[in-house]
């Protein structure tokens, strides 16, 4: 039982390193560099990347740019609670804002043009979760997050909220339309 | 004056109060797993889409204490009693300071009471998380913090038991390797400890108004201090297990105690740095803090691992080996102990731990394919592969090596506990892996409802994600058939089993000392150190101490390599984000 008893010479730390596991150790940190430097090289030339941008607001700041936002670019309202959708001009910045148990509101977007999108939540985590493309970012409330993101393809995407926010948490959705 | 008893079967030397912490921790621990895993079976049929059982307010109620339950009481419990083992038993040394040990013991069952009662109060199902703003009752709080001071306490009397053995002479030159892990373990239970008091105190504060506001950004931060090193201190104690276990099944010799102390050593500099993992798509990181810390410094941690998962097989290789298994790569593995639960479930343990939780782990925390992981029940399969297949299943072979050694009983079913550890493990990888696939197909977690009942903007998941969640409810099904008969094998050896010494009562399988007629005051010889290793006579082919091992280390690195760099195909395919 010699891993319950003490090592066999005093001065273990002297004794050398079989082949076998300098073999492998060298490989496994070779591994460890390749992953390590995959991420700052997709940095540089991958188009999946979560920005710094980030600023520190209120409640009531950012509701307001939402609904300055919605007042300029709403182009029509959806289901009984008539909840407005915003097609924002090319580059616009683009207000989403989390809230028990809403996104609000829903955007009409553009395939192929980038747009800046603000998330926040005004009162507890949420989790913004685009499906079917399975984009998810975390929401913090008080943290105002941008985000240039660019729609790669055509159709309805529905925003999941898959960060726990209560009793209603599972009934959270919002929507985003990319067109042509 | 130290009173002492030899185990007639192991040689193992028991201090008196040591033995029965053990005992009560241990036992504290089984409990908890007990309770963890009824919750687990009422997830798992909420979860099932075709059976749906729980209202939401239940789910998620039961959601919370299910993860407090087996994801911290359950771990740190028997943490503490392999603390007292590989701090007294190992070193064969009295334990320091057993009241305090005990007062130790006290406040954890009652912090676990609390919170838990918190819970079941219906006012605290924030999740084990518990984010803020979003906020619980404040004793949920506080039974955390009471539970975290009496698991601290017991972290120091393990170090204090090291000095007491250091000063008394109770062994010969260095620590073992088994406790040179568990001292790995208690360092970074420490540092787990501290980031929890700093995050945990605080908001209690703020529960019962004596704090206006927490940062819901900063408390995320330090709360995964708390949250994510919680799990790398059952990383470092269950490899340790893994050495005892290879230790005690096949009297194997470390490869090099260079090589795995080196490697225990970068879990203690890096392994803590994983609490980044969670923050990944988090507001206003800067992109350096998040490439450093959730690369473990450069994978350094990840290295660490690596090591351990050639080290410990390649040792049970090399033991088995040198009785003359030596055909071909694999003989020395065939003619392991598969009958042998003790075995079976260490063994199950390391494969799962690497090929199932390790890989993902890795991958999910690589800072940009985290956009198309976070917060899917692709978590939930992950660390139910390193928690449950990985942790767990170690302290379920290290227990049943325990019930003869620790608490003097004969097993009862050992037909069934053969089987066990195959039943809960088949469950346990059907749960990790559907899950996993679940979660690329975007499924989220802590969801009550993957129907979204309710909403009238309607979306549907594809149906295959349903099917997936539907196998996963099969496999977490059988996973709890798997760990009930564990419950079963574990709390009835303790009663019902053969008495292997006419003192083991049914009190003294609870933590109550044995008689004193078990014991003697004589001073256990001092530890000696491992025997001199024989010349090495044959190396086996290619020159290789373990092949067979390296073998099985590569189709892991392939494993890996394919795995991911497949994410990273799937992330280049969703739309920009920069």
């Amino acid at each position: 039982m010699t891993s319950l008893l003490p090592p066999a010479q005093k001065n273990w730390w002297a004794v050398p390193v079989g082949r076998q596991e300098i073999i492998w150790i060298a490989i496994a940190l070779v591994w460890c560099l390749i992953m390590f430097f995959m991420m700052p090289l997709w940095h540089m030339y991958g188009n999946q990347n979560i920005p710094t941008e980030a600023y520190k607001v209120t409640p009531a700041k950012y509701q307001a740019k939402v609904n300055e936002m919605i007042e300029k670019y709403k182009v029509r309202e959806e289901t009984a609670m008539k909840i407005p959708v915003v097609a924002p001009p090319d580059g616009a910045d683009v207000y989403l804002l989390a809230r028990l148990w809403q996104w609000y509101p829903m955007l009409e977007l553009k395939k192929d043009v980038t747009y800046r999108l603000h998330l926040n939540s005004i009162d507890w985590n949420h989790g913004f979760s685009l499906q079917p493309v399975n984009i998810n970012i975390q929401v913090v409330p008080g943290y105002e997050m941008v985000l240039n993101i660019t729609p790669n393809k055509a159709g309805e995407y529905t925003i999941v909220c898959n960060e726990y926010c209560g009793i209603m948490h599972h009934a959270m959705l919002g929507k985003i339309w990319v067109k042509e | 004056m130290a009173q002492f008893r030899q185990c007639p079967d192991t040689g193992l030397f028991f201090h008196k109060e040591a033995e029965n912490l053990m005992k009560a921790n241990a036992v504290a621990g089984v409990v908890c797993l007990l309770i963890g895993g009824i919750l687990a079976l009422l997830v798992v049929l909420t979860r099932w889409p075709a059976i749906h059982l729980l209202p939401a307010d239940s789910f998620y109620m039961v959601l919370t204490a299910h993860g407090v339950c087996a994801l911290i009481f359950w771990m740190i419990f028997f943490e503490m009693a392999i603390l007292y083992f590989a701090g007294s038993t190992l070193l064969r040394s009295r334990l320091a300071t057993p009241r305090w040990a005990w007062a130790g013991f006290v406040m954890m069952v009652i912090g676990a009471v609390m919170t838990l009662a918190a819970i079941f109060g219906g006012k605290s199902s924030v999740m084990m998380t518990s984010y803020v703003p979003m906020r619980a009752e404040p004793h949920f709080y506080l039974g955390l913090v009471i539970f975290a001071v009496g698991a601290l306490i017991g972290c120091f009397v393990y170090l204090g038991t090291l000095v007491v053995a250091k000063n008394e002479k109770t062994y010969e030159g260095s620590v073992p390797l088994v406790t040179f892990g568990a001292t790995t373990a208690c360092i970074i239970a420490i540092f787990t400890i501290a980031s929890g008091a700093e995050i945990l105190i605080p908001t209690y504060l703020w529960s019962i108004g004596y704090i206006s506001h927490i940062d819901p950004a900063m408390y995320r931060l330090i709360w995964w201090a708390l949250g994510h090193s919680s799990q790398q201190i059952n990383v470092a104690a269950h490899v340790a297990v893994w050495y005892l276990i290879a230790g005690v099944i096949f009297g194997a010799r470390p490869m090099s105690e260079k090589v795995s102390r080196a490697a225990y050593l970068l879990y203690i500099f890096f392994l803590q740095l994983a609490s980044a993992h969670h923050l990944l798509t988090d507001p206003g990181l800067s992109v350096e803090w998040k490439l450093f810390n959730t690369s473990y410094a450069m994978y350094l941690a990840v290295l660490a691992s690596m090591i351990h998962g050639l080290t410990v097989p390649g040792a049970i290789e090399v033991a088995q080996r040198k009785k003359g298994l030596t055909n071909g790569a694999f003989e020395w593995l065939r003619k392991a102990p598969w009958g042998n639960p003790v075995f079976s479930s260490m063994f199950i343990s390391l494969v799962g731990f690497g090929f199932l939780g390790g890989i993902s782990g890795v991958v999910m925390g690589t800072e940009q394919i985290s956009i198309i992981i976070h917060n899917t029940i692709y978590v939930p399969g992950h660390f139910h592969a390193t928690v449950v297949i990985g942790t767990t299943m170690a302290w379920m072979g290290l227990t049943y090596l325990l019930i003869p050694v620790l608490f003097r009983r004969k097993m009862i079913f050992p037909q069934a506990a053969k089987l066990q550890p195959y039943i809960f493990a088949l469950g346990m990888s059907m749960v990790a892996v559907f899950h996993m696939a679940a979660g690329t197909l975007g499924v989220a977690r802590r969801h009550w409802d993957m129907g979204f009942a309710g909403n009238p903007l309607g979306f549907e998941y594809p149906a295959t994600a349903y099917l997936l969640m539907g196998i996963a409810g099969i496999g977490g099904v059988i996973g709890v058939i798997g760990g009930a008969l564990f419950c079963v094998i574990a709390v009835g050896s303790l009663v019902f089993g053969e008495k292997l010494q006419k003192e083991a009562g049914l009190l003294q399988s609870f933590g109550v000392p044995l008689a004193d007629s078990a014991y003697t005051n004589e001073k256990p010889a001092r530890l000696p150190m491992a025997p001199a290793e024989a010349v090495e006579a044959d190396h086996g082919e290619s020159g290789f101490e373990a092949p067979g091992t390296f073998i099985l280390a590569m189709v892991l690195l392939v494993s890996f390599v394919i795995y991911y760099f497949i994410n990273w195909k799937y992330l280049s395919e969703v739309w920009g984000i920069s």
